[in-house]
This record gives structure tokens, sequence and C-alpha cells, in this order.
């Protein structure tokens, strides 16, 4: 089985995010970077076909040049192949995205097979559009399912399982399929010291391409604004026990 | 004035919602795959298609781009649930135009519409502009009020032209669990961080759930360390949670997590470190060891119950 998962570098804030100052990107300056869970757990779920099926796991992004960190990491965890689309924009909109992608899929299927399965995230930590795998499922002509928490490939079939309010539903897509996955379809492993040395020597592919720009654009981000409340302080250890009792009686929760 | 299509068929709540904002933006149409109770527009139209016997993705897209072809609105707009997004990104790849998912507000007083748009799950509020001959969003769930229109809608059949492939991504299949008390309908959510240490751990954070009626919700490392199934997180990546209480245990209080459970209407955070992101946001704290404090509030409860 031949698979190709999307992944976007994003900085990994912690308890608040900090604006640069133009107000047009997180300041990342003492942040590290990361892809989203959706897509971290995409890229597990194509090494564990891979290892039931056989085959081989493409990843592809779109980024910076430093994209190159997630995509080692993908490689240290089981992938491949690594190909980044390099791209000095900051936020790029999900039509040109997905276009570059749709377009860097296209050339590296080339004359061979098609890629069987290509996974994506849900929707990007980041811009959280909710689109780009739906655009690349519509340029390459084949169906696509979101909200994906169980895959079972079967023979030119795969079954999808979508976690929904009261139980899950049922997909069955013929391939070459797109699937959008959702953090707890597998539980990532780590890397190996094998795999980070296999990562560090791989090779990563690089193309560069022109953008074709689509019709949202971000101006500005701001982050909302936080109702500040005073906190009460119940008490230290298990001698706070009768207060917060006192405050389950209050809310009538007991 | 301008026609405004918005798709319904979710809960009416946010159904309503998405209404509200439409209602502000031009006259509204509403368009349903098959009937619905939803009143209040000038017109409803009423997809009908035996592709549509289930959820369709792309079959409904399709019908909605039939429709759009036919009507030339201005906009299509729709609550921004994980359905919707998904059919509206099916639609503005169909027809090739720009969507701006998850839309808190709009100013419309130009070609190019100005509107803020949620990132990062709701950590962040994008400003954009948004350009293109017709306009498609999804409003953030819970960021408008209800909108109170009633009346019947002069009702419309509109009869799709769909080929059998585009069953190809109907559902298949449905199983229904019982579940019992879940993180969206509990009361109150005992929620773990990796201050509990363990899947053991978890079990006295089942018994308080148990004895407020409540469930238990965890944070990201939780489901990472294999602690306990991804069902139970809260969090940007996991479950949008809005109890009563939401006692945070061992949860530092990334933005990541605080996104999930912040519409929470108290927040209860037990904590060793006092200066904790949770404990300074929290309304409620209590500092201290979790694996004191939690067994101490179960005896507290049990010894008031045999009063
Ligand atoms: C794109 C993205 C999406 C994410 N999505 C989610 C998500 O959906 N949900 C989520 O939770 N996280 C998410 N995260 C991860 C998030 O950034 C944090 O890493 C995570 O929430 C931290 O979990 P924690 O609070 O349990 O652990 P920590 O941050 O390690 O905090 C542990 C806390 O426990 C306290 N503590 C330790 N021992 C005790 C004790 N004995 N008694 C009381 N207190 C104690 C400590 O003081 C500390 O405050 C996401 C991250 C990214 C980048
Ligand atoms: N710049 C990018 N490079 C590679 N994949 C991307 C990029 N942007 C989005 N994707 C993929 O598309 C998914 C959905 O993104 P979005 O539509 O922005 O929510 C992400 O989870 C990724 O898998």
């Amino acid at each position: 089985m031949k698979i190709l998962v999307c992944v976007k570098r994003v900085p990994a804030p912690g308890a608040r995010i900090n604006l640069a100052p133009d107000s047009r990107s997180i300041d990342a300056r003492h942040l590290s970077f990361t892809v989203s869970p959706h897509e971290e757990c995409a890229v597990e779920e194509a090494i564990r076909l891979k290892e039931l099926q056989g085959g081989s796991v493409t990843i592809l992004t779109l980024g910076n040049a430093e994209a190159e960190e997630q995509l080692r990491y993908a490689i240290s965890v089981g992938a491949d192949e690594a190909d980044l689309i390099t791209a000095d924009e900051i936020d790029i909109d999900p039509q040109a995205t997905a276009s570059a992608l749709s377009e860097r899929i296209t050339e590296l299927e080339g004359a061979s097979d098609p890629f069987d399965l290509i996974l994506v995230g849900n929707e990007s930590a980041d811009a959280g559009g909710y689109q780009v795998g739906v655009r690349i499922a519509h340029a390459l002509g084949r169906p696509v399912i979101s909200g994906i928490k169980g895959l079972k490939v079967e023979d030119q079939t795969i079954e999808a399982r979508r976690e929904i309010d009261g139980g899950f539903e049922i997909y069955r897509l013929p391939l070459p399929a797109i699937v959008a996955v959702k953090e707890g379809i597998n539980l990532p492993r780590y890397p190996t010291l094998p795999g980070r040395l296999r990562a560090k020597k791989a090779e990563v592919r690089k193309v560069a391409y022109q953008l074709k720009r689509g019709g949202l654009t971000m101006v500005s981000l701001a982050t909302p604004v936080e109702q500040q409340t005073a906190t009460r302080v119940l008490g230290r250890g298990a001698e706070a026990a009768p207060a917060v009792v006192d405050l389950f009686e209050e809310l009538g929760l007991l | 004035m301008s026609r405004v299509l918005v798709l319904v068929g979710e809960s009416e709540e946010l159904d309503r919602q998405a209404l509200s904002l439409a209602s502000t933006l031009g006259s509204v149409e509403l368009v349903s795959v098959g009937p619905t109770k939803i009143g209040g527009a000038d017109k409803a139209w009423q997809i009908e298609s035996p592709v549509l016997s289930d959820y369709a993705p792309e079959a409904i897209a399709e019908s909605l781009a039939q429709l759009i072809g036919q009507e030339l609105p201005s906009a299509a707009i729709a609550s921004g649930t994980e359905r919707n997004n998904e059919i509206m990104a099916h639609l503005a790849a169909l027809l090739d135009l720009p969507l701006a998912t998850n839309v808190l507000t709009v100013s419309a007083d130009s070609e190019d519409w100005r509107l803020t748009r949620v990132r990062w799950g709701g950590s962040l509020i994008e400003e954009a502009t948004l350009s293109a001959f017709l306009k498609l969003l999804t409003v953030a769930p819970h960021s408008q009020p209800v909108w109170e229109g009633s009346g019947t809608p002069a009702l419309e059949i509109f009869e799709p032209e769909l080929g059998d492939e585009l069953g190809r991504t109907r559902v298949r299949e449905r199983v229904t669990l019982d579940e019992g008390i879940t993180l969206t309908t509990a009361p109150v959510i005992v929620s773990g961080g990796r201050g509990v240490g363990s899947a053991e751990g978890f079990a006295v954070l089942e018994e308080l759930a148990g004895l407020l009626g409540g469930a238990v919700g965890c944070s990201r490392v939780v489901t990472n360390n294999g602690w306990r199934s991804h069902r139970d997180q809260v969090g940007q990546t996991g479950t949008r949670v809005a109890p009563q209480l939401y006692m945070a245990c061992g949860i530092s209080g990334a933005i990541q997590h605080w996104v999930g459970m912040m519409a929470a209407k108290k927040v209860l955070a037990i904590n060793t470190d006092p200066e904790a992101p949770m404990v300074t946001k929290a309304d409620y704290a209590v500092i201290g060891d979790l694996h004191e404090v939690l067994p101490a509030i179960i005896a507290e409860i049990r010894r008031r119950q045999e009063n």
C-alpha cells in the first residue's frame, strides 16, 4: 500500500499565546514546534497500515525550510520518504495550500501508481479550516471522508469509523481515497534510537512553487478578552474537604 | 436585498444561532435535507433525493451547488458543526470558492466581507477578508444569540440530479451505544491530568464522579500515556464541555485544554502549584496533593450522607 500523509508545522504554545509585534503570527521565539495531534495520529496510522500490508509512507508538507524538522520526526517513527514544498509566506490560505499539495501529489504519482490512501488531519491546529483534505480530494477526483477515528483496509476498499453522540457511523470508500483523521484513532509511538539515526541521514526532497492565492486572506490575529476572576482558595490539602463539599451543596450538585 | 441560503438540520439551537448571524446579511432562505421544524424564514427549500437516504456529505454539497446555480444567492451559511464544516468544504471545493469556517462576526458593507473567525480552537481570533461573488461560511457554535424567528415559510421541494456514485461517501451502517452519562451531558466533570500519575490513580476520580452523578475527563498527557481512552479527553483536539462544575485535578491549564472547558459555569482547580494557570484562572482552588484532597472530599460526602 502506498500511503501519503500531509502534516503542517505549527508552534506549540503553553498556558497563553503571545503574538508577534505585527499581530500576524504567534511570537514563537521561545516555543518549540509540532504538528496537530490529529496529524501525529495520521502518521502513526499510515505506519501501522504499512506494517500490516507492506508498502511505503510518504510525508508531505507545505511550509518554511524549518518544517524539515517535522518531516524528520515522521521518518524517525517509521515513515519512508519526506517531501517539502517550501514557501516563505506566513499563513497560506486553504485554497493555495490545497492546490500546492495537490500539484505535488500529482507530480509524485507521475507515471507510477497513485497513492492508495492519503491521510490528513481533521483540522489544522492553527488555521482550523476543516477543508484542505476535501479540496485535495476534489482536485484529484477521489472520495474523501472527515472526522475518522477508526480505519480498516479490506482489498480495494477502506472502512472508516466516525464517532458521533451516542454511537458511531461506518463508511466504506473505494480506494484510492482520502481520509481526514482525528486524535484517538491510535496512540502514536515514540521514535527509537535507530529511527532517529535514520531520520538524521534521510533525504528531504524540496520543491518551490508559485502559490495561487485564494479568496480568504488573514489580516491580523488577536487574543480573545479573558474574564478576570479572582480565585477563591477553599483551603490547603485534606483540610479543604468540608469547604469543597459545602460548595457542591451550594451549587446543588449533591 | 441579497438572498442568503442557510443549511439547517443540526440541533435547532445551533441552526438558530447560524440564522441569527445570517439574518443580518440579507433575506434568509432555509435549506434542509428532508423536512425541518424551523420556521420564520421567507422561504424554505427541501432537498429530496433517493441518494440522500442517510448522511452523505458529497451528495448534499452537490445538491447545494445545483440549488445555488439555479437561485444565485449571495451567500450560503451553516452552523460550524463537524458535519456542516465537511459539507461546506465540499461545496467550496466544487465551486472553487473560498470558505471561512467558524466565523464570529461579519461586516458586509463592501464587496469584500470583513470577518472574524476562530483559530487555535478558540485561543485566537483571526480578522480576515473574504473575497468571492458567493460567500461561503460556517458560524462558530455558541457565538451568537438564538434567532427567534417563527411562522411558516413558503416551502419548495428541490430535486437535484445526483449520480449514484455520489453515494460512495454515504453512511453505510450505524451503531448505537448506551453511554450513560457522558462528558457532554454530565452536570459535573471530575477531570484528571498528569498529576494523577497513573491509570489506577483515576479510581478516586471515578468514585467522586459516581457520588456526584458526573463523568470523568482528562488531559492529553493522560491519553498520551495510555491511562484513559481518548473519548475522555477534554480540549482542542478532544471534547468541548460545558458542565455546571469542572474539577481540574492535577491539570496545569495549557491553552489547548482550557479552550475545551472554558464554557463550564464554575471551575475548581486542585493542584500542588498555587501558580499553575489553571489555579489562577479558576473560580475556586484547593492547593494540595490531589491524592490527599480527593479521598478527604469523598469521606466528607459519605460522612454527611450518613448523618
Ligand atoms: C495543537 C495542540 C492540541 C492540543 N490539544 C489538547 C487537548 O485537546 N487537551 C489537552 O488536555 N491538551 C491538549 N494539548 C496539550 C497541552 O498543550 C498540554 O500539554 C496538556 O494539556 C498538559 O496536560 P496536563 O495539564 O495534564 O500536564 P502538565 O502540564 O504536566 O500539568 C500537570 C499539573 O499537575 C500538577 N500536579 C502534579 N502532581 C500533582 C498532585 N499530586 N496533586 C495535584 N496537582 C499535581 C502540576 O502542578 C501541574 O500543574 C494540545 C497541544 C497542542 C500543541
Ligand atoms: N501547509 C500544509 N502542509 C501540509 N498539510 C497541510 C497544510 N495545511 C493543512 N494541511 C493538512 O490539511 C489538514 C486540514 O487543514 P485545515 O483545512 O487547515 O484545517 C491538516 O490537518 C493537514 O493534514
